[in-house]
């Protein structure tokens, strides 16, 4: 009898012990099982079906060697670099210069800032969709409206699968080669939407990286008598580095993910002209039963987004606060 | 600074915040057009009189188009039900973790707290096609929990919130422990409403993010009653018959709460968004 409750004990205190020890683990568990169902184990997945055909065979690199010799997949990846190219550096500059202009102690500054941050939260489906609607390639489109003022032909904007760059050359009467062609006009079309939906999100992070610089080095400078430009120089610049790599870094990596914009303003007739890798995938998936291409293309999207991680960790690292 | 430097530098920014803000107003002033004048050349600027009943009719357009009773009330409820249980869900599984990982020593911490947040490293295209086929095998396809559940955890929200977690000082939870509070009554009663500032913060980017997310409920989801509102709105752009002027009704009405929400807290939008910026 009393070895009996001893026993009770024994087990009443060991359950107890576990209880108590597996704790942090039942804290974490929520989140744990749902990152491991539906972010690790899906990566690992992806890897799989790369590596196998739609039948479970596994075929090495095979679908990774189709991938290489279509001339489509080389053209999304070109479309997806254009489009970093044409997106980034130009928000980042624009960003810069309006937060700059922001953080002169203007009276206005919280409206300005409230304007121009106002596309970022909108839904990018309904802001293209209104894009498109300035872009519409009729004679009653806003944008050919405008041309048409300034004396310029109008144009089919995002029915237009030429290169902006033959096309500029017609304009000027120059015969510009096909592969200096440089991105579809239907593409310029996304990238001045992008353009328009992120700016303010850089302006607010250049503000945020502004107001950590303290005030006191600019007073010096100023006593000192440094000028504008050469307190912008060795003061701003040095200091707002680290903002600047964080912002080329995340644009860079959001722009290679972009899917909304192009597949809202790109009718499906001139779907070539936008088709970046996130498109590709999407269209692989919907277009063939076998997967394996379509993750193949996916996977090494990864690898170009885990290089720009990489890289950002390395030169960043230092400077990250936890 | 000197007069005019200021001025020029007012006439810069005016002349941005226009640009940046007429696509709105041209949302807008379409929206209250009649068809006649959304095919105007050159287009007029303002409608001769406001059209108000685009709105009703863009609200039901997509009525008529499906065949169905599908309006945008069931477009908006989805997406309300949907972003209000992303939401929570966030909240629920981030507090926890965060909590665990600032303020309990166990085994493997360290590790597991690397481990969660190389997760943020995998962009969604990657797990895409291999989600979908999960939720085909469990028989989500056109449920809700196919829109919910893969979105309940967020890294970057425990990261944050451990932040906070790890910023109350130790003494709180000591002087809890003496009055015979727990983990559990310590984390729910002192710990999550000292974090309110971050949880304010996740609060509103998941409920956006879930507010704004596309292209995943456009691949789990066909049935006309399980369509949120950008999927609704896409439909409405797909088909031909629809003109410019429903088309920008039904995109205000898609940007407009989201509008509303942001000019009552826009302090909080912007701080969280700088917050993550400096946070790298």
């Amino acid at each position: 009898m009393s070895r009996g409750t001893d026993n009770q004990h024994k087990a009443v205190a060991a359950a107890g012990w576990l209880w108590t020890k597996s704790r942090p683990y039942r804290y974490l568990a929520p989140a744990a099982i749902l990152l491991s169902a539906f972010a690790i184990y899906p990566l690992f997945h992806a890897l799989h079906m790369s590596l196998h055909s739609h039948r479970g065979r596994f075929v090495h690199l095979e679908n990774y060697k189709t991938l290489v010799t279509e001339t489509e997949f080389w053209r999304s990846l070109g479309v997806s670099v254009w489009y970093v190219v044409g997106t980034v550096p130009i928000t980042l500059i624009l960003g810069f210069l309006i937060a700059n202009l922001l953080f002169q102690r203007l009276r206005a500054l919280g409206l300005f800032r409230t304007i121009y941050f106002l596309p970022y939260v909108t839904s990018t489906v309904a802001a293209a969709m209104v894009w498109r609607w300035i872009f519409s390639p009729n004679s009653h489109g806003l944008a050919n409206t405008v041309f048409q003022w300034l004396g310029v032909d109008a144009q089919r904007w995002y029915y237009e699968p030429t290169g902006v760059f033959i096309l500029l050359g017609e304009a000027l009467g120059i015969h510009v080669p096909g592969w200096a062609g440089g991105p579809s006009l239907a593409l310029v079309c996304v990238m001045i939407f992008s353009i328009w939906h992120t700016l303010g999100f850089d302006i607010v992070i250049f503000l945020a990286g502004l107001s950590a610089i303290p005030r006191e080095m600019y007073e010096a400078a100023e006593v000192d008598g440094a000028n504008g430009w050469q307190r912008m120089r060795s003061i701003t610049f040095p200091l707002l580095t680290p903002t600047l790599f964080f912002l080329a870094i995340i644009s860079t990596i959001r722009s290679f993910q972009t899917f909304n914009q192009i597949y809202i303003m790109t009718p499906t007739a001139n779907r070539a002209a936008t088709q970046n890798l996130t498109m590709l995938i999407f269209h692989r998936y919907y277009e063939n039963p076998d997967y394996g291409v379509a993750t193949a293309v996916a996977c090494a999207l990864f690898l170009i987004i885990l290089a720009l991680t990489a890289v950002q960790i390395k030169v960043l690292g230092p400077k990250v606060h936890y | 600074m000197s007069t005019g430097k200021k001025t020029a530098s007012y006439l810069i920014l005016l002349f941005g915040a226009l640009l940046v803000a007429f696509p709105f107003l041209w949302m807008l002033s379409t929206s209250l057009k009649t068809t006649q004048e959304t095919g105007a050349s050159p287009p007029r600027l303002l409608p001769a009189s406001p059209q108000w009943q685009n709105y009703p009719e863009a609200w039901s357009t997509a009525k008529k188009i499906s065949g169905d009773t599908v309006t945008f009330t069931v477009y908006f409820r989805n997406s309300l039900i949907v972003a209000a249980a992303v939401t929570l869900g966030v909240l629920v599984t981030s507090i926890l973790a965060a909590y665990a990982f600032a303020n309990m020593h166990f085994r493997g911490r360290g590790v597991l707290f690397i481990l969660f947040l190389s997760t943020m490293m995998i962009p969604f295209e990657v797990t895409l096609v291999p989600n979908i086929k999960t939720i085909l095998s469990l028989g989500w396809h056109n449920t809700f929990l196919a829109l919910m559940v893969p979105w309940m955890a967020n890294v970057f929200s425990i990261f944050i919130l451990r932040q906070f977690f790890k910023n109350i000082p130790h003494d709180y939870f000591e002087a809890a422990q003496i009055d015979g509070c727990g983990h559990w009554r310590y984390l729910w009663q002192i710990a999550t409403p000292m974090a309110a500032p971050a949880l304010v913060t996740i609060t509103i980017f998941t409920f956006l993010g879930s507010w704004n997310a596309f292209l995943w409920p456009l691949l789990v989801t066909d049935a006309p009653r399980m369509r949120v509102v950008q999927v609704g709105l896409h439909i409405l752009m797909s088909e031909e018959s629809t003109n410019y002027n429903t088309l920008m009704a039904a995109s205000a009405i898609v940007i407009i709460p989201v509008v509303v929400l942001y000019l009552i807290l826009q302090r909080k939008f912007i701080e969280g968004v700088s917050g993550a910026g400096l946070k790298g």
